[in-house]
């Protein structure tokens, strides 16, 4: 049991270290703690950021230098967003692209695909959004109804899809569709690539509880892409949609722990100036927030040494899901009950405060990526091998 | 980074189980924890003539096998999945981490006996207040030429009425004081306890002018130092009591029919499960990091002994409660060992200062206070 790094990961940090706050001074610096998971503030100016990250040969980490990857290790992946969370740089933009598009075309696209897609999405030429959940298929996304009909060498596309985050920025969407009726479930399901320029998408805003509108519908009519874009194999898209779901829960949730350590602490600064530190049960509940935040912080250090023994995460990442977004949860009702009156009071426009921001945008974290009640029926039927809920 | 344990700990763990299933299964359990002394001089006389165990983190040069505290939480982990009715963490964590932080020859001499198997020790510090702050113990030693005297009462000693060596923690002239007590010691009077928790013996020591002798000077940081050590050997404890209560209400859960279907398939349950699983898998975490902040002497180790504490304390009095719960009627009988670990679980919250003293120490760690 040990805290050590090789010297190539020792060597690796430092240089990101130097290069990040270097990069974040000058015309960035008005990005420094900007952006968040549903907050899009100042997205033009941080597609210029990435640009700027790519430009230092800090984007495509462990990614296939033919694409324009950097070799780099799971740990110096892991350094690097524990670094990036330090330097409090800007939150990404393209996500969906970098971290889960991408590396489900390095395992499963053609080498046209990967070609064709993944230096854009290195180089925010392009950006993407992710087309699963609908109206009727969230947690139960195998009972999806948006479907593909050939028609040559193209595919015509029919359906809706729902929380499209960022689809009114993006320039491609890579979705799920039934392409077999008769199957069911999620077996004649296909993942493809769809151009969102085109006259049969539209994008709906959804504007979601604290005002902002990160959220969208996206309307297919008729929608149209070729036969080259379907990922996988035709009927074959489930086992990939689940691994693409799987990328989401791995080192996504590394970058937390030091934005939760820093929300704590403006907290703790919040409860003294408003005099909430006078009051025992206000200590207790801060210093128990602090409790749990340490405990994610013991816990994420075993799932760190396991990614990198095994490669990759497993079912356990629902453990993670069932405990930060509660903790984040509580720190907000926290924030809120220190603010008192205060803190029913917004800016104009309905400008929200951080605290007030947190409080409201926390209630998606339980929901989003697995519902906590999915993530609990994971965690015990995967890990504990209790048996699954009775179906139809 | 590696945060795991290695191939021979691993073997370590296998070892000690395998072991403690041979030689303190519940029957076992059961038998000792009938008795007044909760201890078995056969079962101790394996684990250090077999195993060694009381010497695992005692270093070579006081006799013992030179192992560090990682080893002995792993010890200790499985004793706590056990439940075993055994002086070993009073011997072993806090006589002997206290007996380690003292600069003294004789207290060399005993930690060697420790090792050797040869005698077995515990600390007598709180007071009828039920305290473990050692600002507030109050017994007052009387220090003379001669010697020492002791006179007061320290209560709820764990495993007091056994211990062939008893360390008092008094209050000495120059500040706070570790006095050595044989157990033979004219004046000294015993008395054990009865408690709810049976599998954790405890005893009231009443002193009579009981001649003692003191180790080392001022004590102050040598007690503060085993108080934490022991918070994080007593969440290893709690940890591998609830990995074992966790299995045992899943295998429940998996088993038991009701409805058509084990109850293991509501979502009530499945979902319970799943909720002591994350806390089972925390305790852990924070008990492995807090046995590596003590053998790698981490300035962290305050902080995290007392996180440790607030968090495994309550999670584990939690899971062996939903543990009852879910064996439903037959979780609430004597004969069932889910009992045993609720109570454990219960003894372990109050042992060593309650989750809210330990929130205090944190509050004050963390610039919180008012």
């Amino acid at each position: 049991m040990d805290f050590d790094f090789t010297a190539d990961d020792i060597e690796f940090r430092r240089e990101l270290a130097a290069w990040l706050p270097e990069h974040l001074g000058g015309r960035f610096a008005a990005l420094v703690g900007k952006g968040g998971s549903q907050n899009d503030e100042l997205y033009a100016e941080r597609i210029a950021w990435e640009r700027e990250l790519h430009a230092g040969g800090w984007t495509g980490l462990g990614w296939p230098a033919e694409y324009g990857g950097r070799p780099a290790t799971i740990t110096q992946r892991i350094l690097f967003e524990l670094e990036y969370a330090q330097a409090r740089a800007p939150y990404r933009v393209g996500f969906q692209g970098t971290n889960l598009l991408g590396p489900t075309l390095i395992a499963h696209g053609t080498e046209a695909q990967k070609q064709r897609f993944l230096p854009p999405i290195l180089s925010s030429d392009e950006v993407w959004c992710q087309g699963f959940s609908e109206p009727e298929a969230g947690s139960d996304l195998a009972s999806l109804r948006t479907r593909a009909e050939a028609d040559g060498d193209e595919w015509v596309i029919n359906g809706q899809k729902v929380w499209t985050s960022h689809a009114h920025q993006a320039d491609w969407i890579y979705l799920l569709a039934r392409t077999d009726p008769a199957a069911s479930r999620h077996r004649g399901i296909t993942m493809f690539l769809v151009p969102m320029q085109q006259p049969g998408v539209e994008v709906r805003t959804i504007r979601n509880l604290a005002g902002g509108d990160e959220f969208n519908e996206v309307f297919l009519t008729d929608a149209r892409t070729t036969s080259e874009l379907v990922v996988g194999e035709v009927n074959g898209g489930w086992r990939i949609a689940m691994e693409t779901l799987e990328y989401e829960r791995g080192t996504a949730m590394l970058g937390y722990q030091t934005q939760f350590e820093r929300e704590w602490e403006s907290v703790a600064e919040l409860a003294r100036r408003t005099g909430g530190l006078e009051h025992e049960t206000i200590r207790h509940r801060l210093v128990d927030s602090r409790v749990r935040l340490q405990i994610m912080h013991f816990n994420n250090l075993r799932t760190l040494t396991s990614l990198m023994q095994r490669g990759k995460l497993g079912s356990e990442t629902s453990l993670a899901k069932i405990a930060w977004p509660e903790w984040h949860q509580q720190l907000g009702q926290l924030e809120m009950d220190l603010l008192g009156d205060a803190g029913q009071v917004t800016g104009a426009d309905y400008e929200l405060n951080p605290f007030q921001r947190s409080f409201l945008l926390s209630r998606a974290e339980s929901i989003y990526g697995g519902s906590h009640q999915i993530h609990l029926n994971i965690a015990a039927e995967r890990l504990l091998g209790l048996p699954r809920d009775p179906r139809p | 980074m590696n945060f795991a344990f290695d191939e021979e700990q691993e073997e370590l763990r296998r070892t000690v189980r395998r072991f403690l299933d041979e030689h303190a299964a519940e029957p076992e359990i059961r038998r000792l924890m009938a008795t007044d002394d909760g201890d078995d001089p056969k079962l101790w006389a394996l684990m250090s003539g077999q195993l060694g165990l009381p010497a695992i983190a005692i270093p070579e040069e006081h006799g013992g096998a030179g192992f560090s505290f990682v080893e002995l939480g792993i010890v200790l982990e499985e004793l706590g999945r056990a439940l075993a009715c055994t002086p070993f963490f009073s011997t072993t964590v806090l006589a002997g981490r206290l007996l380690l932080g003292l600069d003294d020859e004789r207290a060399e001499a005993y930690l060697g006996a420790i090792a050797a198997g040869a005698i077995r020790a515990t600390v007598a510090l709180t007071e009828a207040s039920g305290s473990w702050s050692p600002g507030q113990v109050a017994m007052r030693a009387v220090e003379t030429a001669g010697g020492a005297r002791l006179n007061g009462a320290k209560d709820y000693v764990l495993d007091g009425a056994t211990a062939d060596l008893i360390l008092v923690v008094a209050q000495a002239d120059d500040g706070l004081g570790v006095f050595a007590v044989d157990a033979a010691a004219p004046g000294l009077t015993r008395t054990p306890l009865t408690t709810i928790d049976l599998t954790r013996k405890q005893a009231r020591l009443e002193f009579d002018s009981v001649p003692a002798r003191r180790l080392g000077a001022d004590a102050s940081t040598a007690v503060t130092s085993m108080l934490r050590q022991a918070a994080v050997a007593l969440a290893a404890e709690q940890a591998g009591g609830a990995q074992r209560v966790l299995e045992m209400a899943v295998d429940y859960a998996k088993i038991r029919e009701q409805f058509g279907r084990p109850i293991g398939s509501f979502q009530a349950i499945k979902h319970k499960c799943a909720l002591m699983l994350t806390e089972v898998e925390s305790m852990k975490s924070a008990a492995y990091y807090g046995l590596w902040c003590v053998s790698s002497g981490s300035p962290e180790l305050p902080a995290v002994a007392s996180t440790a504490q607030v968090f495994c304390s309550d999670a584990y009095v939690h899971v062996t409660g939903e543990n009852v719960q879910i064996h439903g009627g037959i979780g609430f009988t004597w004969e069932h060992p889910a009992q045993l670990y609720f109570k454990r679980a219960q003894s372990a919250k109050a042992f060593l200062g309650s989750p809210d003293q330990h929130r205090e120490i944190l509050t004050g760690l963390y610039g919180l206070s008012s």
